[in-house]
Order: structure tokens, then sequence, then C-alpha cells
């Protein structure tokens, strides 16, 4: 806001931001450091903020007692699915929203918005009778089709529209005098224009399937078919209470992934989910 | 809302009298939007029409049966005792959840504005646990609040005996607010600074010249300025609390009790674990009213409260 900011009103900003930084990042290194440590030791007092020995058994025993890579591979491909699907879906029917004039187009538009009036969990009761009568109960088809076509895809769509709104007609007249048909035009004018919207879609689609959690626990029941969320609440003693060393140690496995892609790429991510015509 | 643009020409080009380019462009458009109108009746208006079908109904899965009961589902859900409780701990987890989420986003937004050295590295840092597995979030901190956990083992370092945060009414509550709160935090800091870099430095010059302390800077031209910001983020932040169900799951299970039972955790249980898919679609239906009045309501409230320039 200032171009100015005194020595020490400096100190003291960067102290504040210190301290409220705590429970934003501590929890990620208990997590990772907690679970290296051997069983004897995550709940030692004084707590051990750096591990005193390892014990790197718990690892192997994430893979022993469920299919951990069969479930990672599920949660992965899912996600890769869904925003693939998303990213096409939404962005021809935001381009034709934004400049495709069509009849009855406003009315279309607000039937689509509907979506975000109505999340899934709304609609979870007959969407589970729907799956059940398809024969598609404990397969991933809801977890795939629900997020690309249902309520979850209107707020991508919503975005891209946003986006394409801002695009000059002229880049558009100028191809069709080149006898460009629409559908060229989406795809080698609209389309590579629209990168940063359609990157900032990508992430919040995979982050809302990789988190999924409700559905899942409706939707699969046998643990090959499982994805990490639910894969990471399964790692329980026979009483039903929590192996904590070994629930941290597949939760670090979930996390660490995404939170090493996105330290590299956080420029984007940050500048692309600030940038998608969210701004009111 | 004007979604069309003016860009259809008049005169066709095609040699063909029938399909001008307006005719073209028509069915251009139905067929982009196709594959996402027909997800949207097939995922989201059928299965809306048949929760609405499904309450009129007492629906017994063990014993298969499908029975038209009227409003029965709804009286039901009149005299319900529990229903009570969870509307209770519904709204105090969303007015919670929505007040120190908006609260925390805007002063950090502010903080992050100031030009310092190295802001960047507080901005990932501040926005790491968004990208962070959420069921893995949950259960770290579920691990920490644990009686004998991370957070009571430095409390007690202090001197402090913490209390079983999970297992008691109060701090179950508060526990699921704030691992939701620092968990999604991020977002909506990043669309306040957005906002915040968006409001005209002279601004400020002009009013530090008047003598107007930052204090009354901030209320007078920066909340105004970025108030269709708040709007936007209340409303997402508010719908999105309606939604909430892993970290409650996997924090209390709804305890101790009901006081952290959310609506959405009390539908999940009528309809998946008691099988009373009947109620449970008329829950559903009430879940539904009260995400429509809350963003109608808010949408009204845009005219009276947000300040928007032209």
């Amino acid at each position: 806001m200032r171009a100015d900011i005194s020595p020490r009103a400096k100190v003291v900003l960067y102290g504040v931001m210190c301290v409220l930084l705590i429970p934003f990042v501590f929890p990620t290194w208990w997590m990772v450091t907690s679970s290296m440590k051997p069983i004897s030791d995550i709940f030692a007092f004084p707590p051990q903020l750096v591990p005193q020995s390892y014990d790197w058994t718990t690892y192997s025993k994430v893979f022993e007692l469920q299919p951990f890579v069969r479930q990672y591979w599920n949660s992965a491909y899912i996600a890769a699915v869904v925003t693939v699907g998303t990213m096409i879906i939404s962005s021809m029917a935001g381009y034709a929203f934004a400049r495709i004039r069509f009849p009855y187009a406003n009315a279309i538009f607000m039937i689509v918005l509907l979506g975000l009036l109505i999340p899934s969990e709304v609609t979870i009761v007959p969407l589970f009778q729907m799956f059940l009568k398809a024969g598609m109960v404990n397969t991933h088809w809801p977890l795939i089709l629900v997020p690309i076509f249902g309520a979850p895809s209107v707020f991508a769509t919503f975005v891209m529209r946003q986006f394409f709104v801002t695009l000059p007609a002229e880049l558009e007249e100028a191809a069709r005098v080149d006898g460009l048909g629409r559908f060229k035009i989406f795809t080698r004018i609209a389309l590579p224009l629209a990168k940063p919207a359609l990157a900032s879609v990508a992430i919040f689609t995979f982050l809302h399937s990789w988190n999924l959690f409700l559905e899942p626990i409706v939707f699969l029941s046998s643990a090959e078919m499982f994805t990490l969320p639910q894969a990471l609440t399964q790692y329980t003693d026979a009483y039903g209470g929590p192996m904590w060393n070994i629930q941290l140690a597949a939760a670090t496995l979930t996390a660490l992934p995404v939170l090493i892609v996105f330290i590299i790429a956080q420029k984007q991510f940050v500048e692309g989910l600030a940038h998608t015509g969210l701004k009111g | 809302m004007a979604v069309a643009r003016e860009n259809a020409h008049p005169e066709g080009r095609s040699s063909s009298p029938f399909w001008t380019i307006a005719r073209r462009d028509s069915l251009a458009g139905f067929l982009f939007i196709a594959p996402q109108l027909i997800g949207i009746i097939v995922f989201v208006l059928i299965p809306l029409g048949l929760v609405f079908w499904y309450s009129l109904h007492e629906w017994n899965v063990l014993a298969n049966t499908f029975t038209y009961t009227g409003a029965q589902n709804y009286r039901m859900l009149m005299e319900d005792e529990s229903l009570l409780d969870v509307l209770g701990a519904t709204a105090i987890f969303s007015a919670g959840l929505v007040i120190f989420n908006l609260s925390l986003a805007l002063l950090l937004a502010v903080l992050l504005n100031q030009k310092l050295a190295g802001i960047a590295i507080f901005r990932t840092l501040f926005f790491s646990p968004v990208v962070v597995s959420l069921v893995a979030w949950t259960i770290v901190w579920g691990f920490l609040l644990q009686k004998n956990g991370g957070i009571n083992g430095m409390l007690l370092t202090f001197g402090i005996e913490g209390p079983n945060w999970l297992r008691e009414e109060t701090t179950a509550m508060i526990s699921v607010i704030v691992v939701q709160v620092f968990k999604n935090v991020g977002l909506n800091m990043i669309l306040f600074l957005a906002a915040l870099q968006g409001v005209p430095k002279e601004l400020y010059e002009a009013a530090r010249i008047d003598g107007a302390p930052a204090f009354k800077q901030f209320r007078r031209i920066t909340l105004p300025l970025i108030s269709p910001t708040i709007l936007l983020t209340s409303i997402i932040t508010i719908v999105g609390s309606l939604q909430v169900f892993a970290q409650i799951a996997v924090l209390t299970q709804g305890g101790p009790g009901l006081s952290t039972t959310v609506l959405v955790y009390y539908l999940y249980q009528q309809a998946f674990q008691f099988h009373f898919f009947g109620y449970g679609s008329t829950l559903s239906i009430l879940l539904f009213a009260i995400v429509a009045i809350l963003t109608f309501a808010q949408w009204q409230m845009r005219k009276r409260i947000v300040f928007y320039e032209s």
C-alpha cells in the first residue's frame, strides 16, 4: 500500500507473519516428521520437533495393509480424466455462451448456472440410485461422470465464459474472412489464448477430484477400488482406532507430490487462480 | 445478462441458401453447449426432481418397499428433535467458518500487500495447505488434537493442561472450524490480494494528504472498493461451508453427541448409514432450500452494501 515502511515496522510485520504461519506450515512438518518416528515416539513428551530416531518399516506397512499403489493409481487416473474432460466440456460451453449467438442462449445459461446452487451433496441419494440401476456402483464411473458433466463443472464453464467474453471480436472476424469455421476458430484462435483460464480450471478441477470424499465412500465398497482420501482413513487397528504412524505415512505419500509440484509451479498456481474473472 | 455477442453476419457466404452463417452459428452453439447441458439435465436436474419425488415416499430398502406418503417426511422433519441440534450446529459451524475465514483472509491479504522483501515466499506458504490433500490435512490435525497429541504437548511444556479437543462439545466445534479455515483460507486470501492490488494508489495518497489515519483509510477507501470481492468470497465460503463433510467424518463423526453433526453429515447418516432414503431425500431438499435462500439473500444484499464504481 505505502511505499516506505520504517525498519521497525518491517520487523513487526515479519514477526506477525512468522507467528501466523505456524498453523499453516507446522501441520505438514509434523505429518512428515511423525511418519518417520517409531510408534513409541509419536506421542512422546516433550514433543520431538525433529525425529530422534527413525523407523522406516511404517512406510512398508502402508503398502502391506492395503493395495496402496492401486489406490494411488485410482486417484491419479480419475483426477487426470476428470481434469481433461472438464477442460474440454467447459471450454466449449464457455466459448459458446460468450461468443456464439444462438437461440435461447440466455435461458440455457441460466439453467446451467443452476448447477452452482445444487451441490452434489443435495443429489447424492438419487445419483446413488441412478448409478445402482446402471450397475455402476463400486466402479469409478460416478466419480468421473458427475464431476465432468454435472454440478462441479459449472464453475469451470463460468470461469471460461468470463474469460472468452474479454477476447476482442476483431480476432474472430479476421479468422472468418480467412474462411475458418466455428470449430477451427475455437481450436486455433480462442483456445490458445485461453491458456491462463484453462490452467486455473485444471488446477481447481484436479484438487476437487483429488479431495473427493463423500462420493467415494458412498459409491465404492472394495479396497482395490478405493481412492486415496478414503484409503487413508482405513488404516485402523482391531478396535477401529487409527494406526497413527501408518496413517501419517500414507498421508505424507498422498500430500507431498502435489505439494512439491505446487512449490515448483506456485507462480502459475496462485496467479492463475487470482485472474479467473473471479474478481466480482 | 447478455450471453452472446453480436458476431453473426447477416449475409451467408455458403452456396446453400439455407445454411446461412447465422444458422450455422446456431447449430455450432448448440453443439458446443450440448455436453454441458445434457450433463446438467442428467446429473443435476433429473436428480433434483427425483430427490423431491423420493422425499414424498417412505422407502424401506431392506423390505424393498416404496410407498407414497405425501408430506409425512416433511412432518417428520418438523418433529425431528435431533434436527434442531443439527441446524444449530450447522449455523454455528457456517457462521464461525465464514467470519473467521474472511477476517483472516483479509488480514493476510493486507499483510501480503506490503512491499517487503521475500513476500512471495510468505504468500506461497500461506497458500500451501490449499494443495495439501484434504483428508491428509484433516488426519494430521486429528493427530495434533489428541488428548496426548502435539498441541497439548506444546501447551504442557508451558505448564498448561490442554482439553481433549475433539471430545468436548465447544472445543470440538472450534477444532473443526479452525482446521477447515487454515486449509482453505489461502483461496480467499489470493482473491482479496488481487482486489487490494486493484485499488488505485492515488486514493491513499489523497487521503494521506488530507491527514486520514491508516484505519480510516482502510474503512473508507479499501473496504468499499473491495466490497464486490467480499460479497463473492462470502457467497462461495458459505455455500462451501454447507458442503463440509470429510473433516467432520474424520475428526469427530459428528460428536460428541450431535455437537458437530452438520446437515450434510446428518443427511449422509440418515440415507447411507441408516438407509432412510426417503427421509434423507427430505433433508436434501432442506439443504437445497438453505443454499438457495442464502445465495439469493446475499445477491440481494449486493445492491445495498456493495460499492460499484461507474
